[in-house]
């Protein structure tokens, strides 16, 4: 973590202070509508999931799975506009910034974008008087770990990216089933065995499993782990986009 | 006078491709030191490479005194950039663009904020402070980038064809605010394309073509050495020549430069020469008789090659 990275983050800061509401109001939309469909539609058809009333079964879930897509659309998207449409990244290179500065920069923004999303659902679900913990303000804290994750495998992507409509393979065939199988819809214990150790490959899974134990106040060591594997797994990619945006810039 | 940048057989490839291909040059402290070269030439490779956008494959580039293959934050604290492509971030105003730019160079925002000021001011964008980049001319622009690159104080401004897309009056005006600059002691290290803005602002050049250098000195000591002092300009395809032509004017001693649409014969002596060609199968109305100047040497020197 270098001066330099805070100041890209700043930077971003300084756009979002001008844009929000543009740039946040309308993605607030999406998870409002999953609630009202899922929950309040198919929420009557079904009785209950592992004790609780499928609108906090999915309410829960949803906290992380926006953070997700605020984090995705934001190092995909956001900073492959930076990238390729503005220059931007080009001419914080012309400073004493480097590559690694501008990534780490980036991945931070998406996991503050992350955690604006996922507290602006908790706040509603706990409005709606689904949350049952004080633990649940633990999820505060691990959006930023959680945002950091999907941004890290997302500025991957986009690093590689060549043309802003690839991105639309990236969400259909990454994002979109990671979102659907990740445990949020379904409570992945109904899958048969072999599928149940399939879904501790999807890393959405892990942090839908820590938003979800903590918004109900169930604490479990396995939590641990999730958070753990969360952790690893962002530390051991993250050098990933700044490698592969140092080829791409620097040439 | 201290070499402030020196490059010692500068190499830079792309695969099989070599876009600088052995170039040696010393910019002295103070001066404005010009790159003239079609597009393509290697101009912006060697540009890219001196603010740190691109490694060193092989050679020597000594920057401020440090010896470089990809140049380090340090070095890059020193310099301005004007890139040729605007790279103003859309996002902000004009003022917050210079002040998000001084914050990478740890400026503490009271002096930033003072700078940007006096740098608006200078740049004549002082009424345009607030205003969305979006909504500047392409000029304003221009000079907004100029502005930004000043904001660290550098010892050395590179600019990468500064003045290209810009009318001639917001050329001019760039061009006026880069001697003041000049005065002010600040290098500048310029590319272009345009002759007149290499003879209107560089103590020095070099021409570049195909990653090598061809010619080094002032464009006065350019024109004056390296070719006559007068010029023909045939204004005819080459198709349309009269066969022979060449070897004709030879008898003359001009040195004809035979381009695909239009044809140049240098001569020491224009008026005597202009008298023969009628008899040289050429009417004068399709010529015209000039001085010549940096673009004639430029296409001499390439055999008019101009990059397409």
């Amino acid at each position: 973590m270098t001066v330099n990275a805070w100041r890209v983050f700043r930077r971003h800061l300084n756009v979002l202070k001008k844009t929000w509401l543009n740039n946040l109001m309308f993605n607030f939309i999406e998870p409002f509508l999953y609630l009202l469909a899922m929950g309040f539609g198919l929420g009557n058809l079904v009785q209950e999931v592992d004790g609780v009333s499928y609108l906090q079964f999915i309410g829960l879930g949803m906290i992380a799975s926006s953070a997700m897509w605020a984090a995705t659309f934001e190092a995909t998207y956001g900073s492959f506009v930076r990238l390729h449409y503005q220059k931007t990244y080009h001419a914080m290179l012309a400073t004493p910034a480097t590559v690694a500065d501008i990534v780490l920069g980036d991945l931070l923004f998406a996991a503050l974008k992350s955690l604006i999303f996922g507290m602006v659902i908790l706040f509603v679900v706990t409005g709606l008087g689904l949350v049952h913990s004080f633990w649940a303000l633990l999820i505060l804290p691990f959006m930023l770990i959680h945002g950091f994750f999907f941004a890290t495998v997302a500025l991957t992507f986009t690093s590689w990216c060549k043309h802003i409509d690839y991105f639309n393979y990236y969400i259909t065939l990454f994002s979109t089933p990671m979102f659907l199988f990740s445990g949020i819809f379904f409570p992945l214990n109904t899958l048969p065995a072999w599928a149940q150790w399939f879904a501790w490959l999807n890393p959405l899974f892990h942090s839908v499993e820590v938003v979800r134990k903590l918004g109900l106040g169930r604490l479990e060591p396995v939590l641990l782990i999730h958070v753990i594997i969360l952790i690893a797994l962002s530390s051991l990619l993250a050098w990933l986009p700044i490698r592969m945006m140092e080829k791409r810039l620097i040439q | 006078m201290q070499a402030i940048i020196e490059a010692k057989n500068l190499i830079k490839r792309y695969n099989d491709f070599t876009a600088v291909n052995g170039v040696d040059f010393c910019i002295d402290e103070g001066e404005c030191f010009g790159f003239l070269g079609p597009n393509g030439a290697g101009k912006s490779t060697t540009m890219r490479m001196i603010y740190g956008l691109s490694r060193v494959d092989a050679g020597e580039l000594t920057i401020l005194g440090e010896k470089i293959s990809l140049t380090p934050p340090a070095v890059k604290a020193q310099l301005g950039i004007v890139p040729q492509e605007d790279n103003l971030d859309p996002d902000l105003t004009v003022m917050e663009n210079l002040l998000a730019h001084a914050r990478f160079y740890g400026i503490p925002s009271g002096e930033a904020e003072a700078r940007a000021k006096e740098l608006l001011e200078f740049m004549g964008l002082d009424v345009k402070s607030d205003d969305d980049v979006e909504s500047l001319s392409g000029g304003l622009k221009r000079r907004l980038v100029i502005a930004r690159a000043l904001i660290n104080e550098p010892k050395i401004v590179i600019l990468d064809e500064p003045t290209t897309g810009l009318d001639p009056a917001a050329r001019h005006l760039v061009w006026q605010k880069l001697r003041q600059l000049k005065e002010r002691g600040i290098s500048l290290l310029l590319t272009t394309h345009y002759m007149e803005e290499a003879s209107q602002l560089c103590d020095r050049l070099v021409i570049i073509s195909q990653g090598k250098i061809l010619a080094e000195g002032s464009p006065a000591w350019l024109v004056q050495t390296l070719i006559p002092p007068e010029v023909i300009q045939v204004n005819l395809p080459s198709t349309s020549l009269p066969t022979g032509l060449a070897e004709q004017v030879k008898k003359w001693k001009a040195h004809p430069v035979i381009l695909p649409e239009m044809t140049f014969l240098f001569t020491p002596a224009g008026d005597r020469l202009w008298e023969q060609l009628p008899s040289l199968g050429l009417n004068p109305r399709s010529c015209i008789h000039r001085p010549s100047n940096l673009e004639d040497v430029y296409l001499t020197l390439t055999g008019g090659n101009l990059g397409q």
